[in-house]
């Protein structure tokens, strides 16, 4: 609407901006700092070796892996709440990232590598995903309260097997496994699969964004007004199973992304989802971009996992803004 | 012809075995009121009439063409529903609220355009809420979320108006503003089919009356012949005085 529009669009100028600034200070913090200068230098296809090698291997990929993993939670989250119609859902509120850490952790505790990791955590987050879904179906259709119970026992459950696997492995294994579970992005390389699964879903959303603001006033009310109300409901579930599946195994389960960020962007920019479903990923990539810089430099050469400071960032700044929006 | 021609139609109301198959033809101009007990039905049969839920026999057509051959966004432009429950999980102010009544014409990649924010305000207007435009729905009363619901169907420029309870949480004076603005839909050509708990309401209002009795027997047809005591002593379980008013019956509980 014309009132809200010039704002909401600013907004996600602003956003975006704020996007490639985080990215650019990704690439050039770290333990060793690389100017301006030298980074147009190795944009440009020249630089040192040393720095060539930092950016184009290390920082860069990683840098993109957090902003696509940020985008993608925030984006699920996003679409999780409107499906569900509960502020409280998040992506993995229907026990996604459950299903991933267990796929994860077995694979991790039977020493597999990288690859094998992130295809179990894949493998595991379909599972789920189609876990609930079957079991959610019940006798009769499914309906989001009972999505979402279904989801919230299946997590519980997936919990409990994760507390067994942490206790039953080799003390080696246990900090790689924590970090899993908090979400760790230093072993985050390929991005490309991500970026592309985000930018194709943004297209897919943005023609979606007023049939999910009519979709938000509940089902009946969605189809007197002309949605048709279970295939919406159908690609918004496995839009954002997807996404969330995809975002776990890049980077394990980083929380708090998908949960505050799109109420943060409301709390400013109101809930017109044409608007929030693109500024929830501009958002939530540049907030993950900046915890993982914040993540792998505050306690350098230690490295923390970058879930402690998406919330340790996250919590402050939301609770502030819920506080100054009455 | 009939806008809204229901035929033999069956609903499965919970709790309860076959009712008489209801046929009526609503046409335009025309105001329906349909009266019955709490639990009779009258919820389930509008919803059945918006093809929000499916009859167990028999059928709905809309203008000629069955409800079951048209898609949600193909009766959303011809028909509104004014509904008794609102669900506001979101924050949404009344301006967004209304204008998704245009959500049927728009496709989607377009935004509103001005004329649609001008029907907005004119549906504002109409139910006198201009003046709470900006305002959070969720932070209105009851009486002004209703009127905000009815603001968002006129929005929709049905040709049938279906509306559940439309004066809930009402005021006189705003009860009778919107069955007023409801008789000139009704006069400007749209078809109006309402359910009702006030019997006088609908003495005053309407044209045609379907009663709904809770053993699932109905009958239907003009309200003179409708508005008979003894019928609506059956309907209700419950004695009835009729005084008459400016020559008009009113009915009161005796």
């Amino acid at each position: 609407m014309p009132a809200i529009k010039s704002p909401a669009l600013a907004a996600l100028l602003a956003l975006t901006a704020l996007g490639l600034l985080a990215l650019l200070l990704s690439v050039a913090v770290g333990s060793v700092s690389i100017s301006l200068q030298d980074l147009w230098a190795v944009a440009s296809g020249g630089g040192s070796d040393l720095h060539r090698e930092l950016i184009m291997s290390l920082r860069a990929p990683r840098a993109l892996a957090a902003f696509s993993t940020g985008g993608l939670l925030a984006l699920a989250g996003a679409l999780m709440q409107v499906l569900l119609r509960n502020p409280l859902a998040d992506p993995y509120v229907l026990g996604i990232s459950g299903g991933a850490a267990v796929g994860a952790l077995g694979a991790m505790l039977i020493g597999g590598g990288l690859a094998l990791v992130s295809g179990s955590a894949f493998a595991g987050a379909l599972l789920s995903t189609l876990l609930v879904f079957g079991l959610a179906q019940g006798g009769g259709g499914w309906t989001p309260t009972r999505l979402l119970l279904t989801g919230v026992v299946v997590a519980a459950g997936w919990g409990a097997v994760i507390t067994f696997m942490l206790t039953m492995s080799p003390a080696d294994r246990l900090p790689g496994m924590l970090y899993w579970l908090m979400g760790d992005l230093s072993y985050a390389r390929a991005p490309y699969a991500a970026w592309l699964v985000m930018i194709l879903a943004v297209l897919l959303t943005l023609p979606l964004g007023r049939s999910l603001n009519v979709l938000a006033r509940g089902p009946l009310q969605a189809a007197a007004l002309g949605i048709a109300v279970k295939p919406l409901e159908w690609l918004v579930y496995v839009l954002a199973s997807l996404l969330t599946a995809v975002a776990v195994t890049t980077a394990g389960s980083v929380g708090f992304v998908g949960l505050i960020v799109p109420h943060m962007l409301r709390l400013q920019l109101g809930n017109d989802q044409r608007i929030i479903l693109p500024a929830s990923v501009l958002a939530g990539g540049t907030l993950l971009t900046v915890a993982d810089t914040l993540a792998r430099t505050v306690m350098a050469p230690e490295q923390l996992p970058v879930g402690v400071i998406t919330a340790l960032l996250g919590v402050p700044t939301f609770l502030f803004l819920l506080h100054r929006n009455r | 012809m009939a806008v809204l021609d229901i035929e033999h139609l069956v609903i499965d109301i919970p709790g309860r075995g076959d009712g008489d198959p209801l046929s009526l033809q609503v046409e335009s101009g025309q105001r329906w009121g349909v009266l019955g007990p709490n639990g009779a039905g009258k919820t389930t049969v509008l919803h059945t009439l918006a093809g929000l839920r499916a009859p167990r026999r028999g059928r709905v057509v809309l203008n000629g063409t069955p409800l079951t051959h048209l898609s949600r966004r193909e009766v959303a432009r011809q028909l509104a529903v004014v509904f008794q429950e609102r669900q506001d999980s979101f924050p949404a102010t009344v301006m967004e609220t209304v204008l998704i009544g245009r959500h049927p014409f728009l496709s989607a990649w377009q935004r509103e355009s001005a004329e649609d924010i001008r029907l907005a305000h004119e549906a504002l207007s109409a139910v006198s809420l201009t003046l709470l435009e900006d305002r959070l729905v969720s932070t209105l009363s009851g009486g002004e979320r209703q009127r905000v619901s009815i603001a968002t169907a006129l929005t929709q420029q049905p040709t049938i108006w279906l509306a559940d309870e439309p004066t809930n949480h009402l005021d006189l004076h705003h009860q009778v503003a919107v069955m007023a603005l409801l008789n000139q839909q009704a006069d400007n050509g749209a078809a109006v089919f309402m359910c009702l708990h006030d019997l006088n309401l609908a003495a005053r209002w309407c044209d045609h009356l379907l009663l709904l009795y809770p053993d699932g027997e109905c009958c239907s047809g003009p309200a003179e012949a409708m508005l008979v005591p003894e019928a609506l002593e059956r309907l209700y379980d419950q004695k009835l005085v009729v005084a008459h008013v400016n020559g008009a019956p009113v009915f009161v509980p005796g």
